[in-house]
């Protein structure tokens, strides 16, 4: 049971890596400036490297070797949230998303940090400082935009608006909740959303942006039981062309 | 054959990163065990970022370098036990950086806010007159930033926690 809790906690932090890493790599040679190009590009990398350091671990406890699992499932088998999939939009919708998921990824690993499986302690901790240029990277840019043009501040206010119910799709609640909690593998999606809302107010706050009253929004639920937007299946079509043509080639 | 193992690092210190070949895998910090198990040599390495891609070059380089030296009874692995962090690159490290024309990482303690790394001292004039253009750079592991003494832009070698 706790090797199944375990499992699935694996796979929904490694297929939300995977996917985000993925849309991040639709900025490359098309970032509003170079330096975005790149940071989102940076990122992009981070991210897919460390779903394969996950995905490397789930093949430790029986799953299938990395590549298979990245690239041979449906979207039906992937447990990301639906806030990853969604299309990157114009800039200001992928730079909210980079900040509501990335603060949410950054305590996630934070709290994982002190898990009692080891290996996943040790590879969290990694995480987490390579993370802290995600974060970094996110705060500056919407202090900045977030106070900058009528243009921009109304930009970013409205991504935010269509955002927040997909980001708190984070934190749909898992089965295996209280699973974790009692073998101390990770404090939980609960004590992790009051966590994420407390610093996502902070940073807004810095802002003239503003929020809207958590009791007031639906959550987007459905991505971690492979429930998923149209817009993840031909994600993944794109994303495993060369390896279903060529599952030996080396690129 | 005997096992040395001062001279097994003594080895490992000819191989170099593949993208700063001023810098041994030893000096940049990220083999992490060399052991005698048993007559077969086993060692961990472990990477800068987990998205490095230069990681199954590096572990390729130290086996063929341990074949080269005639240490044919060998296992080299990937860890994280004892993950990296920028502190470490030893002195020697830093200073072949420098060299190179990379400036080295401040202590990674000191890196809690990006604004750390306004003023990064230039590694060609020493000087701080210095600004960050992007904590993002041509590999993970650099940032970029630009001298207003030398008008010329630099990167540095990003501190990790």
């Amino acid at each position: 049971m706790e090797n199944i809790a375990l499992k699935e906690l694996l796979y929904k932090i490694a297929d939300d890596q995977l996917i985000l890493g993925h849309r991040n790599s639709e900025w490359t040679g098309m970032g509003p400036l170079l330096e975005e190009d790149i940071a989102f590009s940076s990122m992009a990398q981070d991210k897919v490297g460390q779903s394969y350091a996950i995905y490397q671990m789930l093949h430790q406890l029986g799953e299938q070797e990395p590549d298979t699992v990245a690239f041979m499932r449906n979207a039906t088998q992937f447990h990301n949230c639906q806030l990853v999939e969604l299309p990157n939009g114009e800039y200001d919708f992928s730079l909210i998303r980079h900040l509501l998921f990335d603060t949410a990824e950054y305590i996630r690993f934070d709290y994982l940090s002190t898990s009692s499986y080891q290996p996943l302690a040790d590879l969290a901790g990694k995480i987490k400082g390579e993370l802290q240029y995600h974060t970094l990277h996110a705060n500056t840019l919407i202090k900045k935009l977030g106070t900058a043009t009528e243009e921009s501040i109304n930009r970013l206010q409205h991504s935010l608006q269509v955002a927040l119910p997909y980001a708190l799709g984070i934190f749909e609640p898992s089965p295996y909740e209280n699973i974790l909690i009692e073998h101390k593998i990770f404090k939980g999606e609960v004590a992790l959303q009051q966590a994420w809302q407390e610093k996502i107010e902070f940073i807004i706050s810095k802002t003239q942006l503003t929020l809207t009253d958590w009791k007031v929004l639906q959550p987007v639920y459905g991505g971690r039981v492979g429930r998923h937007t149209e817009h993840l299946q031909p994600l993944l079509d794109e994303m495993s062309e060369v390896f279903k043509i060529d599952p030996t080639a080396e690129w | 054959m005997e096992i040395d193992i001062e001279k097994v690092w003594k080895i490992l210190e000819e191989v170099k990163d593949p993208e700063i070949p001023v810098l041994s895998l030893v000096d940049l910090g990220v083999i992490t065990k060399v052991e005698n198990q048993n007559q077969n040599l086993y060692i961990e390495i472990t990477p800068t970022f987990v998205g490095c891609p230069a990681l199954d070059f590096m572990k390729q380089e130290v086996e063929e370098k341990l074949n080269q030296h005639g240490f044919i009874k060998h296992e080299v692995k990937v860890s994280f036990e004892k993950p990296w962090n920028s502190d470490k690159i030893s002195e020697k490290g830093k200073q072949a950086l420098k060299q190179f024309g990379l400036a080295p990482p401040i202590s990674a303690e000191l890196f809690t806010d990006i604004s750390v790394l306004e003023h990064v001292i230039c590694p060609r004039c020493n000087n701080n007159n210095t600004e960050l253009k992007n904590p993002f750079g041509p590999t993970l592991c650099r940032s970029i930033h630009y001298c207003n003494d030398c008008k010329e832009a630099f990167e540095q070698f990003k501190p990790l926690q």
